[in-house]
């Protein structure tokens, strides 16, 4: 049987951790970073919100994107689960819907990195279903 | 909710969404009994006898951005359909506990699904509250605690990605050690 992971692996990880965020920014200036939210109320959450949490999480990663990404509440855009929102450094939050994992694979490469609206995703505004 | 721990997600973000500092996760496994329970406990604001009664109605809601609240009483229905039961008690200022059995071996039991990645994805996006998580089979009951974790990290941030990875394998392969059944 493999080796179970313990607490002393984790100071293992935290030491190769650390060491590559002084190369990176830190995260003690989450201005600088891309945050994303993702809903993650029971709407969200049937709709597939985690699975799309895990993607960000890792891909964002792997793309070297220094970023956060968080739960929140419902935004009040249930027919368009799962939603997420994204704070690029310096712009308005933009809130986008209907997000799968070939949609946040678009929204990763098109708009964090260049700036650029998605194609086929609804960015939606900030008025709830109450005020339309 | 495709499975079970997506419902405990659910429960969880109303736990947060009380204030809490403390959430306790629970899940056993008995197959002597054939009972597999979940516990879901908070030290958040709690509710009134009013509102405790109407949280299972699906038209009941504390969110002013919709007007249902199905987290509730989807896990109810759930628990309930494989003849098991939900409970739910709440005191105002002191907490709520949730308590749903399911009969185990129950064709309509939901899978656990990926009860890691929701623990830990839950306690990346809210390193001030403790998030403790106790599993236990007959072969034994495995406990995380994210105030272990937070006293190992120190100030290195628990939302970064390979600590992520690292604790989701860290609880599988203590879930997988103790024989916890995945179906």
């Amino acid at each position: 049987m493999t080796k179970i992971k313990s607490l002393n692996d984790l100071r293992a990880i935290k030491a190769s951790v650390e060491a590559k965020m002084n190369l990176r920014e830190r995260s003690d200036a989450p201005e600088k970073l891309v945050q994303v939210k993702v809903a993650m109320a029971t709407c969200g959450i049937a709709s597939g919100a985690k699975a799309i949490m895990d993607f960000m999480v890792n891909e964002l990663d792997k793309r070297q994107i220094p970023a956060v990404v968080s739960q929140t509440g419902c935004m009040g855009y249930c027919f368009a689960e799962p939603t997420i929102e994204v704070t690029v450094p310096g712009k308005e939050p933009i809130v986008f819907g209907y997000v799968n994992e070939k949609k946040a694979d678009q929204i990763i490469e098109k708009y964090i990195k260049n700036g650029e609206l998605v194609e086929g995703i609804i960015p939606v505004n900030y008025e709830s279903i109450e005020s339309k | 909710m495709k499975d079970l721990s997506l419902h405990i997600l659910d429960i969880m973000q109303n736990s947060l969404a009380a204030g809490a500092k403390l959430i306790d996760v629970e899940i056993a496994e008995n197959k002597t009994e054939n009972i597999y329970t979940i516990c879901i406990n908070d030290n958040g604001k709690g509710m009134s006898a009013h509102m405790l009664s109407k949280v299972t109605d699906p038209f009941f809601t504390t969110r002013t951005t919709r007007k249902v609240g199905l987290g509730i009483p989807l896990l109810k229905e759930n628990a309930e359909r494989t003849g098991g039961k939900f409970e739910i008690s709440s005191l105002q200022g002191e907490g709520t506990v949730i308590k749903a059995t399911f009969v185990m071996n129950h064709f309509d039991r939901q899978p656990l699904g990926d009860i890691a990645g929701v623990i830990v994805l839950t306690a990346a996006s809210n390193p001030a509250v403790r998030i403790k998580y106790v599993h236990s089979t007959c072969s034994g009951s495995y406990t995380f605690d994210t105030s272990e974790i937070m006293g190992v990290l120190g100030n290195t941030p628990v939302n970064n990605a390979e600590i992520i990875s690292f604790l989701k394998e860290m609880i599988n392969d203590n879930l997988e050690n103790i024989n916890y059944t995945t179906g």
